[in-house]
């Protein structure tokens, strides 16, 4: 008797427990980061070869140039359910085709702009640069800009 | 009746410029009579709802429905005209792409409620009351359509054969299109564009175009612009970069900017992306060259903070048509 009342209320503990965890699950933001081939994409393989752990919310898709990035592609992003996007460019003077990055910070500060507008908080859109040996603020970047997103929950467009 | 096929315009959420677009195409109104039974149109004639609800379905050969779908009754007549219409056309930038009043989806009902009923420098409202789709009086129950929260084109709603851009559309192009039928020859590929061009207003525009290093944008009350140099050179926002071709770049004629009336070029699907993309090429790099992270920052930033409010400026006529359709709902 006092054996099968014990069960039960370890039944119960673990529904409550499971409960609890269902209530607490943590949201994990999925993320799409567009990096450069020379320059990010470079660091993020650095970060990779040194086995740095870093937050694995960020899909990479890499494009040959930052300046490449078209804003359609960023609101597409958002549109197809991503809660983050990252745009990761060369150092400011180290674009391999010259200017690029340039362009692209200057799209990145008008497109900041517009979202705000359209009610998607600026943390959610970030612009960063990464050498090709910075493997170190790679993970750093990815893991402040997964954190910022976490914080602010789900994208619901 | 006659047998002539029949012909319909019908307004949703519009301004009625279009109906005059159609009048502008002057004595060739005459023509269009010749050759149609132009039966229904609220703006010119009395026809009434009933009138096309007795109808046998795609008994009337061409409807051009301008406006946006708003409210409910926006919907029905737009479910209506497509089971009633051989070939349905969205005429015009509202039906097209949502044009201003989708401008509207920047804020939500009850906030555009809130502005235009109750905090209005000119309303008289002391009791505060704001429209519902019902409300008893003495005489018994009074319905009127339900406004929608979100501003939809037309495609969004119905299924649409053709899209006629512009606010509103060329009197020039409409004709063509009215033309091309009348000619009897095979109609363009369902879905498509007509009455207009396939690349940006650019290509239509004399301004003579060079290399493009913009160190401030101006709006228009500021500065008056050199009459042959392209505008976008000079720091005004033209939109024709970003926008389709087909209206003979009227407005850059006369110095002003494009607004970007007739909606994206072929094969763009976000107007306003675009103009984000385009601005971001022409302003001046050279400024921000050997400079800190943080200064490029302040420097780009000082730049675009003449251009007050971007989504308003790039979205003007296709943001129910954008990829994120409406500020996104808290």
């Amino acid at each position: 008797m006092q054996n099968s009342t014990a069960i039960k209320e370890n039944m119960l503990d673990n529904t409550v427990n499971i409960e609890k965890a269902k209530k607490m699950e943590v949201f994990e933001p999925r993320i799409i980061g567009f990096l450069c081939n020379w320059c990010s994409y470079a660091g993020a393989d650095k970060a990779g070869a040194a086995q740095k752990p870093y937050s694995p919310n960020v899909s990479v898709i890499k494009v040959m140039c930052s300046g490449r990035i078209d804003p359609q592609f960023i609101l597409e992003a958002f549109k197809k359910g991503a809660d983050g996007v990252m745009i990761l460019a060369c150092h400011p003077g180290d674009c391999h085709y010259k200017e690029g990055n340039y362009r692209a910070v200057q799209r990145h500060r008008l497109l900041l702009r517009l979202l705000k507008q359209f009610g998607i908080e600026e943390e959610r859109c970030r612009f960063d640069y990464v050498s090709a040996g910075e493997g170190d603020r790679f993970v750093s970047v990815i893991n402040e800009t997964v954190e910022a997103v976490k914080k602010l929950g789900p994208l619901k467009i | 009746m006659t047998g002539k096929p029949k012909i319909s315009m019908y307004w949703a959420a519009s301004c009625g410029g279009c109906e005059i677009a159609l009048v502008n195409i002057n004595e060739k109104i005459i023509d269009v009579d010749a050759n149609f039974d132009f039966m229904f149109c609220p703006c010119l004639l009395d026809t009434k709802k009933q009138e096309i609800k007795e109808l046998p379905d795609e008994s009337i050969f061409i409807t051009f429905f301008n406006g946006g779908i708003r409210t409910e009754e926006n919907e029905e007549m737009a479910h209506l005209l497509r089971k009633k219409s051989k070939v349905l056309i969205a005429f015009g930038s509202c039906a097209y792409e949502g044009c201003i009043p989708a401008l509207a989806n920047l804020s939500s009902r009850d906030e555009l409620f809130k502005t235009v009923y109750l905090d209005n420098p000119s309303i008289d409202n002391p009791l505060g009351v704001l429209p519902v789709p019902e409300s008893e009086v003495p005489e018994g129950m009074l319905e009127i359509p339900r406004f929608y929260d979100t501003l939809r084109t037309l495609s969004q709603v119905v299924d649409v054969d053709y899209f006629i851009p512009g606010c509103p559309p060329e009197p020039k192009q409409i004709w063509n299109v009215i033309e091309l039928v009348i000619s009897g020859a095979p109609l363009p590929p369902r879905k498509s564009v007509i009455g207009a061009g396939t690349s940006s207003v650019c290509e239509e525009c004399d301004r003579k175009k060079s290399e493009k290093k913009v160190e401030k944008f101006y709006r228009n009350y500021e500065i008056i612009p050199e009459k042959e140099k392209c505008l976008l050179e000079q720091g005004l926002i033209c939109m024709g970069i970003a926008t389709r071709d087909g209206c003979g770049a009227l407005c850059p004629q006369v110095n002003m900017p494009c607004t970007g009336c007739y909606g994206p070029p072929e094969g763009v699907l976000d107007q306003g992306a675009k103009m984000v993309s385009a601005i971001g090429s022409i302003m001046d790099i050279d400024g921000i060259k050997g400079l800190s992270d943080e200064k490029i920052i302040e420097k780009i930033n000082s730049t675009i903070e003449s251009i007050p409010d971007p989504a308003g400026l790039f979205y003007k006529y296709s943001l129910a048509d954008s990829m994120l359709k409406r500020r996104i709902k808290p």
